[in-house]
């Protein structure tokens, strides 16, 4: 309805379509957005006091190598140009090398984001599945011991260091009792055995109908992804817990009520589904943030994911590397914002 | 309710429990070693570039060198490889090579004296870091091609002076040493890079184990070449992965998952080895803990202050607490095992002393700073030697950077006083006595960034003429007694403390047999491993 | 009997003036406040915490900095040293004492910085509009694009690692979702009839934004920064596990858990001492932050 309402508008307004204009504006927005971030990553890559030339070369290089690796990697050059050359090198898709392992960036990247993309997708999804349901429900019981259990789980996820869980999970779950999967993406004798199509390595074993090779990597990868899921979980419940008690003390609430419309169908039919929006909003935030990959999970369970490769780059003084992630970083966190912006504009009718 | 039980006990304990496993060791393939260790130091295996350790272990086991270590034998030096014998001239200026007849590379090519003038030449003229180690014989980009060259089936090289051959031979024990196949790296070739680009990231040797993959903070995984002219190698696979944690790398050890675990800390190689199947091994590594004190300091140049610094160490201390088992008092510039090492330790902990001698140089209210690498046992020996100074009135700031950050300030001989870890390029004493005790042209001009004692603006006080000298010296006795000579006075001189020397313990499991990480001359050797 | 009238003062319906009208509506919030005892336990833990700061010399059982290598390692309820002692013989209560102090200056500080500059930007820009609007919405949206601990980890590494550095580098991540609710706020306010009674009396800009718009941004303000606070505590001890916070031998949580973390297997407590202190802080500001979200914007909670 408002959809309709809006365009209807536009098209008066503007000779062009109105798609055209918000497709033009966005990408827009998109292109300078990414340019700052460049700019920034950029900046502070030649600002750093760690020695890319020396990170190449290393502790033992004569003046004479490191003088030509200096020449070689442009450093002489101001720095406008040194961020002009890069630019257009990055508009053709071409991120670089690695000024560390020699690899092109994009290739290492493709090699790094899908073991994030794989974690993090599986972690939203616990986060959701348990997450969502708690908070609807401790929104109803407002008070009850499952609200307060909820409360108690939340607080927990917020305030508990992520590595000191991480730990002891993989002692108690692995070390112990050995019901997951140790630290990496697959046991050593799976390395490798199912071609890699999408990176993914459970899609990729589903694909090729190998299922001990998913039963591995499954058994790899819930522990962690168990860990994310829980501080996701934390924040979905806690979130929907207060868009559902806004929207239960609401008039038209009230009315369904009195018309003596059954609860479930008050919370499931009515409320919830004024809150979906909010919701995937949310969910979209948590889920760009654990596509950031995080740093200290990955380190904790060996999983090679673009966290740690951007910040082990970041520690090496390996730009290339560094601007490579945080754009593609940066690219998915700017795309589920625009998303969630486009749900808002489509489905929320008080949002102009 | 068994397992409930057992999770509760590990609960109650507060997990203290050692991790003797409750659930079944799983075991890998007998066929295959799975190693757990650091990689993240890996930034090129091309032979004329590695230079760090985790490069090393993998070019040791792909290429094959003119001359090189038995890893069952390490004791004995160089022995043949692809060349089989070799003749020095009159003058000891001219090495032949006569190479071994029948070895094929991976691709299947012959190894030709061809190949090896060829892998020389092109380490000489694409001076990368490693070149020093064949440069310092005289060989340039310019004359390489005179100095090194093929002849039939031998291999003659030309030095400019006339070296102790030992040296000249240990040299070519080094990475930089690995005889590449020439045909294959030319036909990747780019922009007349010597196929330094592909060689990056692939392998073209024709040693014991092929590359088949490196993945970057990964893993390393090599397959065995079946054609080894030394005979196949038992384990038919080696998979070397990247896990960052002592913790976790204990884990993978005592579940079975892994069968060598390189980089556990005391404290976790104290808890293995508690465990059934798992045992340890100590190899005497070349690595030496030192602290250096800059000499562009007013007062950190004065005699006695740096002698006061040599007894502001608590080595004793250090090594029965966090560094126990992986660290010996060692206050000597050329690691115990090499030739000419000296065992003398003259130095103590003792405050009392550190102060009359402090109070003999006019010091007081002494502020430094000390410039620490990122990694754990470095920051607590800082700590500790920030604690003992203090107590004779030293005030020592410590500031942690990565290793990038840290290193670029001591090259640049900003810093007052560095605490760092050297460990030697090849297995001959000129490789600590070159870069500790000489220093030909001290001032900031050089830019001899590569030698310790220019970075530490120390001239050496002579030392550099008696190096010179020890190196060219062909008589063993003799020139084991000149290092000791150097040794002895630079332990009284000069401005570094050197205080540990590093012993490597490997975890393995208790099938693994003949496990060498090539001591304190060399690096890891996978083929003569069994299971 | 005096504090009888006070209360009945407090708590009229009828102020006789401005501040008595203030004062009132402060002491109900107050004494709604007081009735969520999970919000003061909360503010319980954190005064209790400020208290341990401030005497943490006579508090402390030894010197933090006093190393012993004899007694490394030592386990809980050891004679002298009851959480034990870490890897240098360094007694942890102490040392847990003492980065308390740590704790709340880096508190503090990004709660001094953050939000300031999160509401100078939000405020300027929704008021404004325009233009600007557009150029610090812009540079909003790079900030938030970035990875925030990869902008937190360049900062420090180009700045340093010290405290003070790592402080700037949280501030620099934590402030863009500020300015975006100040700016929602201050959309929501420039539009009301209250301000454009103030614009008709011939109010300036400046004096609008500064009287009356950030007042009426300041409680939402408050909810979310002591919602963060855990977040920033734990940011903080990421930085101080990762070597770029606080610089040794400084008792920082953060880097006490990355010291012991190395132990985790066999002396577990070295590590889980400073986890839990920092668990417990970050739990206090989350309670906290609960409770006044329910007295401040009641909205938002329950």
């Amino acid at each position: 309805m408002a959809l309709s309402k809006d365009s209807g508008k536009g098209r008066a307004r503007a000779s062009l379509p109105p798609w055209f204009k918000t497709t033009v504006l966005t990408l827009g927005s998109i292109a300078v957005t990414m340019l700052g971030l460049l700019f920034v990553t950029f900046i502070i890559g030649r600002v750093m006091p760690i020695d890319p030339v020396l990170a190449i070369v290393g502790e033992r290089a004569s003046q004479s190598t490191y003088d030509a690796v200096f020449l070689e990697l442009g450093l002489d050059k101001p720095l406008v140009v040194q961020f002009a050359y890069y630019i257009w090198d990055v508009l053709q898709l071409d991120f670089g090398t690695s000024l560390l392992n020699a690899r092109p960036v994009s290739e290492d990247i493709a090699r790094v984001f899908p073991a994030t993309l794989e974690l993090a997708t599986l972690g939203i999804f616990i986060g959701i599945v348990i997450g969502v349901p708690l908070g609807v429900v401790a929104a109803a019981r407002k008070g009850s011991w499952i609200d307060q259990l909820a409360r108690v789980l939340a607080l927990v996820g917020y305030s508990m260091p992520i590595f000191w869980l991480g730990l002891m999970g993989l002692l108690i779950f692995y070390g112990i009792l050995g019901w997951v999967g140790g630290p990496g993406r697959v046991g050593i004798f799976y390395v490798d055995v199912v071609p890699s199509v999408t990176g993914l390595i459970l899609v990729d074993a589903a694909i090729d109908g190998n299922w001990d090779v998913f039963r591995d990597a499954f058994s790899h990868i819930i522990l962690p992804a168990s860990l994310l899921g829980y501080f996701s979980l934390a924040y979905i419940s806690r979130m929907t817990r207060s868009f559902m008690l806004e929207q239960l003390s609401a008039e038209y609430i009230t009315t369904a009520r009195v018309k003596g419309m059954s609860e479930w169908d008050v919370i499931w039919k009515h409320a919830f589904k004024n809150i979906r929006v909010q919701l995937i909003t949310v969910i979209a935030l948590s889920y760009a943030n654990l596509l950031e990959g995080s740093v200290l999970t990955e380190i904790i369970f060996s999983w090679p994911g673009i966290g740690s490769y951007i910040t082990t780059a970041l520690l090496s003084a390996d730009m290339n590397a560094v601007l490579g992630g945080t754009v593609v970083v940066g690219l998915i966190f700017i795309l589920l914002n625009i998303f969630s912006d486009l749900l808002y504009k489509v489905f929320d009718p008080r949002a102009k | 309710m068994n397992t409930f039980a057992k999770l509760l006990t590990g609960a109650a304990l507060g997990l203290a429990v050692s991790v003797t496993s409750f659930a079944a060791v799983a075991e890998t393939p007998a066929n295959m070693l799975v190693i757990a260790h650091r990689i993240d130091d890996v930034t090129t295996i091309d032979p004329a570039e590695s230079f760090e350790f985790a490069g090393s272990d993998i070019s040791r086991n792909v290429y094959n060198r003119l001359v090189s270590l038995d890893p069952n034998d390490l004791a004995v030096g160089y022995k043949p490889d692809l060349a089989e014998s070799w003749d020095v001239s009159e003058d000891g200026k001219t090495i032949t090579f006569t190479m071994r007849e029948g070895v094929t590379f991976h691709s299947g090519n012959p190894v030709t004296a061809e190949d090896a003038a060829f892998s020389l030449q092109r380490a000489v003229i694409l001076n990368k870091t490693p070149a020093f180690i064949l440069t310092q014989f005289g060989f340039t980009p310019e004359n390489a091609t005179e100095t090194i060259r093929a002849d039939g089936n031998t291999l003659v090289i030309t030095t400019d002076k006339r070296y102790a051959t030992s040296f000249v031979l240990n040299c070519l024990t080094a990475t930089i040493g690995a005889v590449v196949d020439k045909a294959t790296v030319m036909a990747n070739e780019v922009d007349g890079d010597m196929g330094n680009e592909w060689l990056k990231t692939n392998s073209a040797g024709s040693g014991p184990y092929k590359l088949d993959s490196w993945k970057p903070n990964e893993s390393v995984t090599l397959s065995s070449n079946p054609d080894y002219y030394g005979g196949a190698p038992a384990m038919e696979r080696v998979i070397v992965r990247h896990v960052i944690e002592s913790a976790s790398q204990r884990l993978l050890l005592e579940r079975g998952d892994i069968d060598v675990a390189r980089n556990l800390n005391p404290e976790d190689i104290a808890g293995a080895s508690q465990v059934d199947g798992v045992k340890i091994e100590d190899e005497l590594k070349g690595r030496l803990m030192y602290v250096a004190l800059n000499q562009k300091h007013p007062e950190l140049s004065k005699p006695e202050v740096r002698q006061a610094f040599k007894y502001l160490i608590d080595y004793e201390g250090m090594r029965d607490s966090f560094l126990k088992g992986q660290y010996t008092i060692h206050q000597n510039f050329l690691p115990a095992t090499y030739l000419g090492a000296s065992e003398e330790n003259p130095f103590s902990y003792n405050i009392e002393k550190a102060k009359e001698l402090l109070a003999a140089a006019g010091v007081e209210n002494l502020e430094v700073e000390i410039g620490v690498r990122e990694a754990q046992e470095r920051i607590e020996i800082g700590q500790s030697f920030q604690n003992a100074a203090a107590q004779a009135g030293i005030k020592v700031n410590i500031t942690v950077g990565t290793a990038k950050q840290i290193l670029a300030r001591y090259r640049a001989r900003e810093l007052d006083v560095y605490l760092g870890a050297w460990g030697p390029d090849y297995p001959d004493p000129q490789t600590n006595a070159g870069t500790f005790a000489y220093n030909p042209d001290n001032s900031d001009a050089a830019q001899a960034t590569g030698l310790l004692a220019w970075r530490n603006s120390w001239d050496t006080g002579g030392l550099t003429e008696k190096v010179e000298a020890a190196v060219i010296e062909n008589d063993r006795d003799t020139r084991v007694q000149m290092y000791q000579d150097i040794q002895a006075e630079f332990r009284e001189t000069s401005p570094f403390v050197i205080m540990f020397q590093q012993i490597e313990q490997s975890a393995l499991r208790d099938n693994v047999t003949d496990w060498s990480t090539g001591q304190a001359v060399t690096s890891a050797a996978y083929w003569q491993v069994t299971k | 009997m005096a504090e009888q009238t006070l209360r009945a003062w407090l708590l009229t319906d009828t102020p006789t003036s401005r501040r008595h009208a203030k004062l009132s509506a402060l002491y109900q919030g107050w004494l709604s406040f007081r009735s969520n005892t999970m919000a003061m336990i909360g503010l319980g833990i954190l005064l209790a915490l400020v208290l341990v700061a401030a005497a943490a010399p006579i508090l402390s059982p030894h010197d933090p900095f006093a190393q012993d290598l004899g007694n490394r390692l030592a386990p809980l309820g050891t004679d002298g040293h009851v959480l034990g002692t870490d890897s240098l013989g360094r007694d942890i209560l102490s040392r847990l004492i003492y980065g308390a102090r740590i704790t709340l200056y880096i508190v503090a500080l990004v709660a001094l910085i953050a939000p300031v500059v999160g509401l100078l930007v939000g405020t300027v820009s929704g008021y404004l509009g325009g233009w600007i609007d557009i150029v610090l919405m812009r540079i909003t949206d790079i900030f938030l694009a970035f990875p925030r601990l990869v902008l937190a980890l360049a900062f420090v590494a180009a700045l340093g690692a010290g405290i003070e550095n790592a402080v700037i580098a949280i501030s620099l991540t934590a402030w863009p979702p500020y300015a975006r609710i100040a700016r929602a706020e201050t959309l929501t306010i420039r539009s009301s009839d209250y301000i454009s009674a103030i614009k008709l009396q011939g109010a300036g800009g400046l004096r609008i934004i500064t009287k009356h718009i950030w007042p009426l941004c300041v409680s939402s303000l408050i909810v979310r920064v002591t919602l963060d606070m855990a977040g920033i505590i734990l940011a903080a001890a990421g930085l101080g596990f990762l070597g770029l916070g606080a610089q040794p031998p400084s008792p920082e949580w953060g880097a006490m858990i990355s010291e012991g973390r190395r132990f985790i297997l066999d002396h577990w407590w070295v590590a889980t001492m400073p986890g839990l202190a920092i668990f417990t802080v970050s739990l206090a500001f989350n309670l906290l932050g609960d409770g006044l979200r329910d007295v401040l914007d009641p909205k938002a909670g329950e």
